[in-house]
């Protein structure tokens, strides 16, 4: 896959807000083709909000969100775990299985190859013999690492990750980590939300630093510098009850 | 022979105990997959809300056209229909939560129902819509619940994937455009159709009870949701049957009886049941090496 067939998300003086306290304020700038982004910032700084933005579960307020190269129900998108029911009645196989949805559809039934590219996907992630196991008797890591296969399964050309690493060990972290890059390897655009500081220095090129306004957009060591960090931190605020109205332009 | 005469012979004998047993079985089987949809969902409770919400419908119905199956069948739609809808947008739109708003639409319904039927009717009526009336099933009640059933059973083939995805991750299916809130209002529709359905066999009141009762024992017996669906199909049937033959050999009213029958059966799934019952939990005495 090339590069500059890649989709790309350029993002257009964007306001998301709940309950009209803007939880990602005034953000524009672009995920390039091909890009591998960290975005980075306290609690509350918007991280998740912008990625549910761009694959249209909320709505902006105002500014625009313009996916270039893919469609929006062509995007991988790993929710935060405790966006999922995890005491869901499901064996792994179907959770990963889920990740055809595009090619089999609400209606026909998924064949043998298609079983053949199910139980590969877990081999992937390193699931293979817990293709019958209910979700709800895995561990935070071999979840996750299931809906990574499903990741694979859906194999599109943008995938959003939302906290991919929360709670999650060290040696699942790495082998998940060595995944996404692959992805980017081949291509992809790859957007993750991250807590984890000496990763986004370490192992993502780009990243967005967040504090419901943008701090820094760019190469991770011009964006990720002490200075920024504690502007990052000075910036972001609780919502407040009394705030006056955005007098910015929309 | 005593067996026999037991088990077999109401049902040989008297033809409104087979009228009986058909419609109860039908019932079972289309709201095994119903109660298990709405357990996982968190909406057991809910179902109890929409069963008495059909019934100032039903009571509209019945005041316009007295027992009639078409008018009260329509009336009980219609109202649960609106009520599910409408307590759904409350919540969403004021600060009352979704359970208070649905408990204060059931407990106007359930005023509002009483009223209108004690308006025209008896005692005995009212008795009639609360409770049902189970042996005095005629053909068109039967048809419209057998039809219930396979209308039932057709569209949760055709939404099922739907329906699980929304339960599990409503964020992945949005993302890959599926439509879940279509799901949810199909899947609201199907419950109220199946609680009128019910509601002439065994009454507002106890309809709820042959559709989330077996579906909440199901859970102690599989772990997946295919097999807890069979298994509420088994306990319900099973459920009719006992409830049927107690209340004709002892002379106990039908509908109570049955539900009745299914709460034994979820009390001994608690107890005995194969997952995560008193007894499973006893059992596991001692761990596994791995």
């Amino acid at each position: 896959m090339l590069k500059r067939n890649a989709p790309s998300i350029r993002l257009d003086n964007l306001t998301l807000s709940y309950r009209r306290h803007p939880a990602v304020h005034h953000l524009s700038g672009s995920f390039e083709p091909g890009s591998f982004t960290a975005i980075f910032g306290p609690n509350g700084a918007g991280k998740s909000t912008l990625l549910k933005g761009i694959v249209g579960l909320i709505k902006p307020d105002s500014g625009r969100i313009a996916l270039d190269g893919v469609g929006r129900s062509d995007i991988g998108y790993l929710p935060q775990q405790s966006a999922l029911d995890r005491s869901f009645p499901m064996r792994v196989l179907d959770v990963a299985a889920m990740g055809l949805w595009r090619k089999a559809g609400i209606f026909s039934s998924i064949g043998r190859r298609q079983l053949g590219a199910v139980e590969a996907a877990l081999a992937a992630v390193g699931l293979t013999g817990f293709e019958d196991r209910i979700i709800g008797t895995l561990s935070g890591g071999q979840f996750q690492r299931a809906l990574f296969a499903r990741l694979l399964l859906q194999d599109t050309r943008l995938i959003l990750l939302d906290e991919p690493f929360t709670a999650i060990d060290a040696r699942t972290t790495e082998e998940l980590l060595a995944l996404i890059q692959s992805w980017h390897g081949e291509g992809r655009t790859v957007v993750t939300v991250l807590h984890d500081l000496d990763i986004v220095r370490e192992r993502i090129p780009e990243t967005l630093l967040l504090a419901r306004e943008k701090v820094a957009w760019g190469p991770t060591a011009e964006v990720m510098t002490d200075a920024n960090l504690a502007r990052a931190r000075h910036l972001h605020e609780a919502f407040e009850d009394n705030a006056e109205l955005c007098e910015m332009p929309a | 022979m005593a067996l026999y005469d037991l088990l077999f012979g109401p049902f040989i004998e008297f033809g409104f105990m087979r009228r009986a047993l058909m419609g109860c079985l039908a019932l079972s089987i289309s709201g095994a997959p119903i109660g298990v949809f709405l357990v996982l969902r968190r909406m057991s409770l809910m179902g109890d809300v929409m069963a008495h919400a059909i019934l100032p419908g039903a009571a509209i119905g019945f005041l316009l056209s007295g027992f009639s199956l078409f008018a009260m069948t329509v009336g009980g739609v219609a109202a649960g229909l609106l009520v599910a809808l409408g307590a759904g947008a409350i919540a969403r739109t004021t600060p009352l939560r979704e359970d208070a708003s649905f408990a204060a639409f059931y407990l106007v319904s359930l005023g509002l129902g009483v009223m209108i039927v004690s308006i025209k009717g008896s005692n005995i009526d009212l008795l009639h819509v609360l409770f049902g009336n189970v042996l005095a099933l005629d053909d068109p009640s039967i048809y419209l619940i057998g039809g219930i059933a396979t209308v039932t059973l057709l569209s949760l083939a055709l939404i099922y994937r739907l329906l699980v995805a929304e339960c599990f991750d409503p964020g992945f299916l949005k993302s890959v455009g599926g439509a879940g809130g279509l799901a949810h209002f199909l899947f609201l529709a199907l419950v109220v159709l199946n609680l009128v359905g019910g509601f002439n066999a065994l009454g507002t009141l106890m309809v709820v009870g042959l559709i989330v009762l077996p579906a909440a024992s199901a859970r102690f017996w599989s772990e997946t949701v295919p097999g807890q669906i069979v298994a509420s199909a088994i306990i319900g049937i099973v459920s009719s049957l006992v409830g049927l033959l107690v209340s004709y050999h002892a002379e106990l009213p039908t509908s109570p009886a049955i539900i009745l029958a299914a709460g034994a059966i979820h009390a001994l799934s608690i107890l005995a049941g194969r997952h995560g019952s008193f007894a499973s939990q006893a059992l596991r005495a001692r761990h596994l090496r791995g």
